[in-house]
């Protein structure tokens, strides 16, 4: 028994080192070559970073393309959904006041086009995307609070759509944050 | 064909085609022949030196078990005080505060086991330290603990007779250098490339384009979703786990997580069976998992891409499917088919909320991780598989009259008393322990605990109930995915998970060893025309039977109360 409780002592100090130090830091100096140095690639708007490209950001001017509802508040401090099951009275009202907040800012919006993704709140709270479907909703109310051409806006969102992998695998979305940085650039 | 599906059968298929040799390279590797990654060998001389380890030296099952739990013990011992003490220790960039003794208690067993059960949050909780030093480092040594005592009971039926199962040690470091660390290697560049953070940099700020002054908490991550993938532990190092932008930024990375979880639970069926040398017994017991994971996949697929009928109701558009609590760019179809993998499989990882999941979505859950073989965790999952397998053995044995065989050993009262001492204590566990939670919800609401009882709850109702009854399950089956909403993080969900996720994880390490040990040693008897073959179909479907009437009888009650009872409810 003795000899289990040094071997596994020595073990446990050896291996520390091996998956702990040289594993962790291997890792994080192969990191630095890639994109945003293994920190999290940044995005930069003359010269000042307004955001992390994976990040997703709280948007609720007219003027800008909307994510989804985000349970905290885009804060990327923490991330979390809101574990709110499917029947649960309170989350069915929050849904139905999100459907009304869409519908008032977006005239001429009918309630059956308004994808789920745009009314339901994501899995972390820092989801930068949202689907086809819920970027074409907004372009009227975009285009109309910056005065551009509807064709215009359209072909921005065209451009910010992420297709399937390989043109095969996964869903398509629109990353809200790029096309609103593309829209501000224009 | 939408995207999305094939995105699914692309995964599962690459996900066989690398399992299945890697199971043939295990086989090699715990048998000691020749194999590619031999150059490895100076290092693991080093190791074993430097530990003072002689790997010829040979063990029986119980010294197997002895050198398994000490190490064991000893991380949780060396766990629990780095967990208390991390605000005072260095690597703290963020100035995260120590954690409470019952949540220190929780968070330590959780990852001895390969659990992974999380009553904190990753941004705020931990310390880079922590994280690395004892949460990444027990992800490594939990999934090689499992890997190691499975290759004990290889060596059992290697050979007719034997009591000597090999050196453990030699199997537990050769399970993190030949198969863990390198895959950690790969699938840690993988995610580095694609925008997972991996440097030491503490929390950034900066303005967002409409002003907002945001934190955002970045680490060392890749390193860990690496191997807390690779070894099913699941615990993930953002709060969100997998359905983070950082744990998980693409499609692409999505895909290879869910590979990561799959291969090794696959790979150890098929070195099974390359190892004893009955590669058909292997493809039964493989062909019996793959179905049984399909039975739960399909429909939980379908509840989730036909969405919520409560929104359906309201008027909007649900083409893409449920959406709350998942990510768009993973999109519910790989949700859903992550959510039955990382049940069965007992990984725990999620990268959609299943707190939000369809009430029928919820019931193929729980009942994955009830049932807990099929593939289940790394190496552990034979082990509960093969219990099941005892169990059809004595049965099929009493049905046709004969005294139960399993690979020529004689299978008898003591080794069917352990199987059944091993199969009633999942069910007493969940159960049990959901019962006394509901007691104490209902009845002592007002206990002045950290989160008091009578706010428990994120939900009302059944779906309240299933709250509970999924944080039991998970703890029991070692999976440790949440419905997140429970409130967890006081001293009643932190004591009562802890104690159910250690006899959960080592009752069931220390039963399917002992009977292996058992069978072992005893005379043995060549096949002959009276035996009962263990690898024909109509076994794998007994089997297969055994499972299913088991997990029903024991859970079909609570099932009803919880998922079942709400999806009637939305019915109407």
């Amino acid at each position: 028994m003795k000899k289990y409780i040094i071997q596994s002592i020595r073990l446990t100090l050896v291996l520390i080192v091996l998956l702990c130090i040289i594993y962790p830091i291997s890792i994080a100096l192969a990191g630095k070559l890639s994109k945003g140095n293994g920190g999290g690639e940044k995005i930069t708007k003359n010269g000042k970073t307004v955001g992390y490209a994976l990040l997703g950001q709280s948007f609720n001017k007219p003027e800008y393309f909307w994510g989804r509802p985000s349970v905290v508040s885009y804060n990327a401090a923490g991330s979390a959904g809101s574990n709110k099951g499917p029947s649960n009275p309170d989350y069915l009202k929050e849904v139905s006041s999100r459907i009304d907040t869409l519908l008032k800012y977006n005239p001429g919006l009918k309630k059956s086009e308004i994808p789920a993704d745009m009314v339901t709140a994501s899995g972390s709270g820092l989801d930068p995307n949202i689907s086809e479907q819920g970027a074409a909703i907004q372009i009227a109310r975009v285009a109309k609070a910056r005065k551009l051409d509807e064709k215009k806006v359209k072909e921005l969102v065209a451009i910010n759509t992420l297709k399937p992998l390989m043109g095969l695998f996964g869903p398509s979305s629109v990353n809200v944050l790029k096309l609103n940085l593309a829209l501000d650039n224009l | 064909m939408n995207t999305e599906l094939i995105g699914i059968i692309a995964t599962f298929l690459l996900t066989l085609l690398i399992a299945i040799p890697l199971g043939k390279y295990l086989a090699k590797v715990f048998a000691g022949e020749k194999v590619w990654t031999d150059f490895l060998k100076p290092l693991e001389r080093g190791i074993f030196k430097l530990s003072g380890i002689n790997i010829k030296e040979q063990m029986d099952w119980k010294q197997q078990l002895k050198a398994l739990l000490t190490i064991n013990i000893l991380w949780l011992f060396y766990g629990f005080f780095v967990l208390i003490f991390q605000d005072k220790l260095p690597f703290n960039p963020d100035a995260n505060p120590g954690m409470s003794p019952d949540l220190a208690f929780n968070t330590i067993i959780s990852f001895v086991a390969n659990c992974n059960l999380q009553h904190y949050s990753g941004e705020s909780g931990v310390s880079y330290l922590t994280q690395q030093f004892v949460l990444m480092f027990l992800q490594f040594v939990s999934a090689a603990t499992g890997i190691a005592a499975a290759v004990v009971l290889f060596k059992a039926f290697r050979d007719k007779t034997a009591t000597q199962l090999g050196n453990f040690w030699e199997y537990f470091v050769k399970s993190i250098t030949r198969l863990l660390l390198p895959l950690s290697v790969v699938v840690a560049l993988i995610l580095t490339f694609n925008g997972t953070p991996a440097s030491y940099e503490g929390k950034d700020q900066f303005i967002s384009m409409q002003g907002d002054t945001v934190h955002v908490s970045r680490g060392p991550a890749a390193q860990m979703i690496a191997i807390k993938h690779l070894g099913t532990n699941g615990g993930g190092y953002f709060g969100a786990n997998s359905s983070h932008p950082f744990e998980n930024p693409s499609y692409l990375t999505n895909m290879v997580e869910m590979m990561a979880q799959t291969i090794i639970p696959l790979a150890m069926v098929i070195a099974f069976g390359y190892f004893i040398r009955r590669k058909k017994l292997a493809w039964m017991i493989f062909g019996v998992m793959t179905i049984g994971m399909f039975m739960l996949m399909i429909p939980t697929l379908s509840s989730e891409l036909d969405g919520n009928s409560a929104l359906a109701k309201m008027g909007i558009s649900q083409t893409t499917g449920a959406m709350e609590g998942k990510e768009m760019r993973i999109g519910p179809a790989a949700t859903a088919y992550w959510s039955t993998l990382t049940t069965v499989i007992s990984t725990g990882s999620v990268n959609g909320m299943h707190d939000s999941t369809m009430p029928l979505t919820g019931l193929w859950q729980l009942l994955s991780m009830m049932i807990n073989a099929f593939y289940g965790g790394c190496g552990v999952g034979l082990l509960n598989y093969f219990i099941y397998l005892i169990i059809a053995v004595f049965i099929s044995g009493l049905m046709v009259g004969r005294t139960p065989e399993f690979l020529g050993h004689k299978v008898e009262a003591r080794e069917i008393k352990i199987a059944a001492i091993i199969t009633l204590l999942s069910p007493f566990l969940i159960l049990a322990g959901t019962a006394v939670a509901s007691y104490i919800f209902t009845n002592h609401g007002d206990a002045a605990w950290a989160v008091q009882p009578k706010n428990w709850l994120n939900n009302p109702n059944f779906h309240g109930f299933s709250e509970m009854l999924y944080e039991m399950t998970s703890s029991n089956a070692n999976n440790g995915s949440g419905f997140e909403g429970l409130g967890d993080n006081n001293i009643f969900w932190n004591l009562s998970t802890g104690i159910v996720i250690f006899l959960g994880r080592f009752l069931p390490i220390i039963g399917p060893v002992a009977i292996a040990g058992l069978l072992a040693k005893k005379k043995f008897i060549p096949e002959s025309a009276g035996t009962l073959k263990t690898d024909t179909l109509t076994f794998s479907l007994m089997t297969f039977a055994v499972i299913i009437v088991l997990n029903a009888l024991s859970y079909f009650p609570a099932l009803a109360l919880g998922p079942l009872a709400e999806y009637f409810t939305m019915l109407k």
